[in-house]
């Protein structure tokens, strides 16, 4: 049996659609999950995928982090389960203190949309074991609070810990240490601004390329739990 | 006011007090139409009845001065077996195959987007949007045609950020690709921006929604937002002036939106719709209450009772007149069985969603609202629907046309870059003017890649979107349009605008197939606006024929002017194209060294209404370029062949600009510079910034080039080699080089120096 990959929808999320594709191409199972559920319906990872849940009202993630699906997804990611947030996803960890930090309005207050580049930092999260540390890869970036910010202490914790999972070449939001995305200490909760999910297909990944850049964090993660079964068995 | 201290205006008052002066004309109602309206109902309407007979026969609404000119679109339509839905109900529904229908169009929010850039923009998408909804249809893209005044005056600086910005916030929100239109920018739109938008769906073809209330005892529902006080507007001299009362009646003109509480609507009413709950559903959007029940009741069995108190408020003030001509966004109607009701109010419940029923289908053929229990409208809505006034508006050649005409920029009145030196400077000036500069500060505020299926968009000839991942059928759609052409020969202009989308759909390899318009003019009273919108309407209906693409809806905008100066007349107009995989989309870019660059078509001497004598001479006069829509036809079957067939690694259609812009932005979009040489029988600057019809550039592999020349002999379209993809310099030998580097500073330069 495939690996069951769970996606969030919140009302106002917008890239459900495309984080159950990146699913399914990456060779898992995707599983819808609904905010008002708070059963998990038996999948082995979640991800929880751009958008503007809530409409962002109050701020971006803050009334999703207290949906009944939350309190389930917090508690397994204790457990150890992995959680992919991508975005607006990366802001209700970020929320729920899975993740530190927290992301605010761009450096020139726009809306940006764009293929940037990342290196890869942490290639031991459960998200990204199929990049090599140091690798650079493009992925398209779409927000307009995607700036991450931390208390300095947090940040050099960060770094010393490896927990820095990606950095921008071309710092495009003034994003602190040029942060794209960090994991909690056990590896498993990787929060990433950008969105791996938009760059998996020649069709439709960034342009000129290269396009799929974003598919290993999803075969990543089917890697590590295949693995962990050959562990537990 | 609380509510008890308000008396309504019921008909029973109405018919008691004949003589009770109306304050008709401040709503926009004119003697006679007063005088008819009194002569239908055989009393004075009461403030309700006239607040909806004022927007219901508003031009706006009713197409009065338009109609007698757009019937052509569908009574000369060309033959075709595609079409499933055509012009009249909320968008056009055309057959793409695979058991799938697409419906698109689009419309205008000109003038809220210039009193409130953001709101205005960010409620022309959600208009449109529910439009598409409407039909059945799930959206799954917009496109945004925008024009403005000059890009240096103080007052664009005001409304294009605005604008960019409420699109993006709408339709991001919305998770809708942004995946094409225009930016662009002349004098005569300072006080007028134009903002157009387009949206396009995607359903099963047996499933379209129409918008009609049928079967005595259904329920008539209204779901979405509360309603409030905004978009309001004319409806405040109504209130107050029958009321006198000391409440704030002063109401916002501009609708404000709520993007959240669309894209939970739109959820909600594609589960509503998978389930099949609803027998007809309309969406609230000019003239909102009104415009709903009497169109859903003309339609259908042709009864429909209200209790107007029933619905929700988010303001507990507002009076029945203010309720029934309220333009809140966001709110939906639908007439839903009783049987299905419960399971309705479920999948509202589910996503958050006030629905409340606030009537009933009836057969009396009559639309009666009440009030706490008092009638206070009682017509028959098919006389606000359907028998509104119709013009004939007198219309006349302008006195000035042929003076402007005879203003033809020819080389003894513009004086002409020559020699290579001349040439250059002119090219780099050219690529880095407002219109032809590099857009990107503004579309990276649009998401053009949510849901995944954007396989092409800015930056390319078309948008594309695939529709199947299983077969990989998608669509294309262009947004075009020349005001400059359109003013100098409306006729022509129009059909210039179709022609350009028609080829920039062929080009990215899609078979063109049916035509939205937004037709921007200025006011309809003047005999010399109405002339230019009686040619152009003539125009497109003659080159629809031709070309074989339907006109399937779309919208007028009238009274778009500034002063008694009127816009340039600006017919928008989108083309949707059907690709049987998009895998084999053209792009427009120059990605591979050696390839054999080919232009198609014929380049006359034409600078009528050209981008470069704008630029260069702020010069308007002659004539726009010919067209040969035959061509075209011929041209467009070349570029989808070329597709198919595999034999294009790149396609880009002239336009503005010409042959050296099309050069220029496909190396900068590849990376790869040009070798070019001219064919040599023209003078270098009308073969480079001619903006001749009909004509594009590819570039083939050398293996393909003969079998590629050979279609184009054969369908009798001129075809010659001009070059082939080499280096990173844009060369035309003879003449000049200007490195990639260069020419993109230049190119990119502009709009971060403008608005950044």
């Amino acid at each position: 049996m495939p690996a069951r990959i769970g996606v969030v929808t919140f009302p106002g999320t917008q890239d459900d659609a495309d984080a159950l594709r990146a699913v399914r191409v990456a060779g898992a199972e995707p599983v819808s999950l609904w905010h008002r559920d708070a059963d998990l319906h038996g999948v082995d990872a979640i991800v929880l995928p751009g958008g503007f849940s809530y409409g962002d009202y109050l701020r971006c993630g803050a009334i999703a982090r207290f949906s009944p699906v939350m309190e389930s997804v917090i508690a397994a990611a204790h457990e150890g389960m992995p959680v992919l947030g991508i975005c607006n996803g990366f802001q209700v960890l970020c929320e729920s203190h899975l993740l530190p930090g927290a992301l605010i309005r761009n450096d020139g207050m726009l809306f940006v949309n764009r293929d940037v580049r990342l290196t890869v930092e942490a290639a031991d999260t459960a998200w990204t074991g199929g990049y090599k540390a140091g690798q650079e890869i493009v992925i398209p970036i779409k927000n307009g609070e995607g700036k991450f910010t931390a208390d300095e202490r947090t940040l050099d914790e960060l770094e010393a810990t490896g927990r820095v999972v990606a950095r921008y070449l071309d710092n495009p939001n003034g994003s602190a240490r040029a942060i794209a995305g960090v994991a909690n200490a056990a590896g498993n909760v990787v929060g990433l601004m950008p969105h791996p999910e938009h760059a998996i297909d020649e069709l439709t990944g960034p342009y000129p390329g290269p396009a799929t850049d974003g598919l290993p964090f999803f075969t990543s993660v089917l890697q590590r739990l295949i693995d962990s079964e050959l562990v537990n068995a | 006011m609380s509510e008890h201290t308000y008396q309504a205006d019921t008909v029973e008052r109405a018919e008691a007090s004949p003589e009770t002066e109306q304050p008709y004309e401040a709503l926009g109602v004119k003697d006679d139409e007063y005088a008819r309206i009194r002569e239908i109902l055989g009393r004075r309407p009461t403030s309700s009845e006239l607040a909806m007979y004022s927007v219901m026969w508003s031009e706006h609404c009713s197409y009065k001065s338009s109609k007698v000119h757009l019937r052509q679109f569908g009574e000369r339509a060309p033959e075709v077996d595609f079409l499933l839905v055509g012009p009249g109900e909320n968008a056009g529904v055309v057959d793409v195959g695979e058991d799938l229908a697409v419906t698109f169009k689009i419309e205008s929010h000109n003038h809220p987007s210039y009193v409130e850039p953001y709101q205005g923009a960010a409620t022309g998408v959600g208009g449109i949007v529910r439009d598409i909804l409407t039909m059945g249809a799930r959206p799954i893209a917009v496109l945004d045609p925008l024009r403005f005044g000059p890009a240096d005056a103080a007052d664009t600086h005001r409304v294009l950020p605005g604008v960019v910005r409420g699109i993006g916030g709408y339709g991001n929100s919305l998770g809708l690709p942004n995946i094409g239109g225009e930016v662009v920018f002349d004098a005569c739109y300072s006080g007028n921006p134009l903002v157009n938008a387009l949206s396009v769906g995607v359903l099963k073809k047996s499933e379209i929604k129409l918008a009609k209330a049928d079967g005595p005892g259904n329920h008539v529902v209204l779901f979405g937002a509360r309603t409030g006080g905004d978009g309001i507007g004319g409806a405040s001299v109504l209130a107050s002036a029958t009321f006198d009362a000391d409440k704030p009646s002063k109401r916002p003109s501009v609708q404000v939106g709520d993007p959240f509480m669309e894209k939970v609507l739109i959820e909600c009413c594609l589960e509503i719709y998978a389930e099949d709950l609803v027998t007809g559903i309309q969406d609230l959007g000019a003239a909102g209450l009104s415009c709903a029940t009497t169109e859903l009741a003309a339609a259908g069995t042709g009864g429909m009772d209200v209790k107007l108190d029933l619905a929700p408020l988010r303001d507990a003030t507002l009076v029945p007149e203010e309720i029934l001509m309220s333009e809140s966004q966001e709110r939906m109607m639908a007439v839903v069985t009783p049987e299905n009701l419960p399971r309705f109010f479920e999948i509202c419940e589910k996503w958050d969603v006030i629905s409340t029923v606030i009537g009933t289908v009836t057969d009396t053929g009559r639309l009666r609202m009440t009030w706490h229990g008092e009638t206070i409208v009682d017509v028959d809505p098919r006389t606000l629907a359907h028998q509104g006034p119709v013009y004939e508006r007198p219309y006349h050649r302008p006195d000035w046309q042929d003076a402007l005409q005879a203003d033809a920029p020819d080389a003894a009145r513009l004086a002409r870059p020559a020699g290579g030196e001349q040439l250059r400077a002119t090219v780099l000036r050219m690529v880095a003017s407002p219109n032809l500069a590099d857009k990107t500060w503004v579309l990276e505020q649009y998401d053009h890649r949510v849901r995944g299926n954007t396989v092409l968009a800015h930056g390319e000839d078309s948008g594309m979107i695939r529709l199947s991942e299983e077969s990989g059928l998608g669509i294309a759609l262009s947004t075009d349009g020349n005001g400059r052409y359109t003013k100098l020969d409306p006729y022509t202009g129009a059909q210039l605008a179709l022609a350009e989308a028609y080829r920039n759909v062929a080009a990215t390899g899609a078979t063109p197939l049916a035509v939205t318009d937004c037709l921007n003019f200025g006011s309809p009273e003047d005999p010399e606006v109405m002339w230019q919108f009686a040619e152009a309407c003539r125009g497109l209906t003659d080159a629809c024929q031709i070309l074989g693409t339907p006109v399937t809806g779309g919208n007028v905008s009238f009274y778009n002017q500034t002063g008694s100066e009127a816009i340039h007349p600006t017919p928008v107009v989108g083309v949707l194209g059907v690709i049987d995989d998009v895998a084999r989309r053209t792009r427009s870019a120059f990605e591979t060294e050696g390839e054999v660059l080919l232009l198609v078509g014929e380049t006359l001497d034409e600078f009528g209404g050209s981008e470069w004598a704008h630029v260069v001479h702020e010069h308007l006069g002659g004539l726009p370029p010919k067209l040969d829509l035959e061509r075209e036809r011929q041209l467009g079957e070349i570029l989808v062949a070329g597709s198919r067939d595999g034999m294009l690694s790149a396609a880009h259609d002239l336009s503005d600009g010409g042959l050296i812009q099309a050069l220029a932005e496909s190396c900068m979009r590849g990376g790869k510079g040009a070798r070019v040489v001219l064919p040599g029988e023209l003078d270098p600057f009308v073969e480079l910034f001619s903006e001749s019809a009909g004509r594009a550039v590819v570039a083939v592999p050398r293996s393909e080039e003969k079998r590629f020349t050979d279609m184009c002999v054969f369908r009798n379209v001129p075809v010659a080699r001009i070059g082939v993809v080499d280096g990173d310099t844009l060369e035309v030998q003879g003449q000049f080089e200007i490195p990639l580097a260069e020419l993109r500073e230049a190119w990119t330069g502009t709009f971060p120096k403008l608005f950044g």
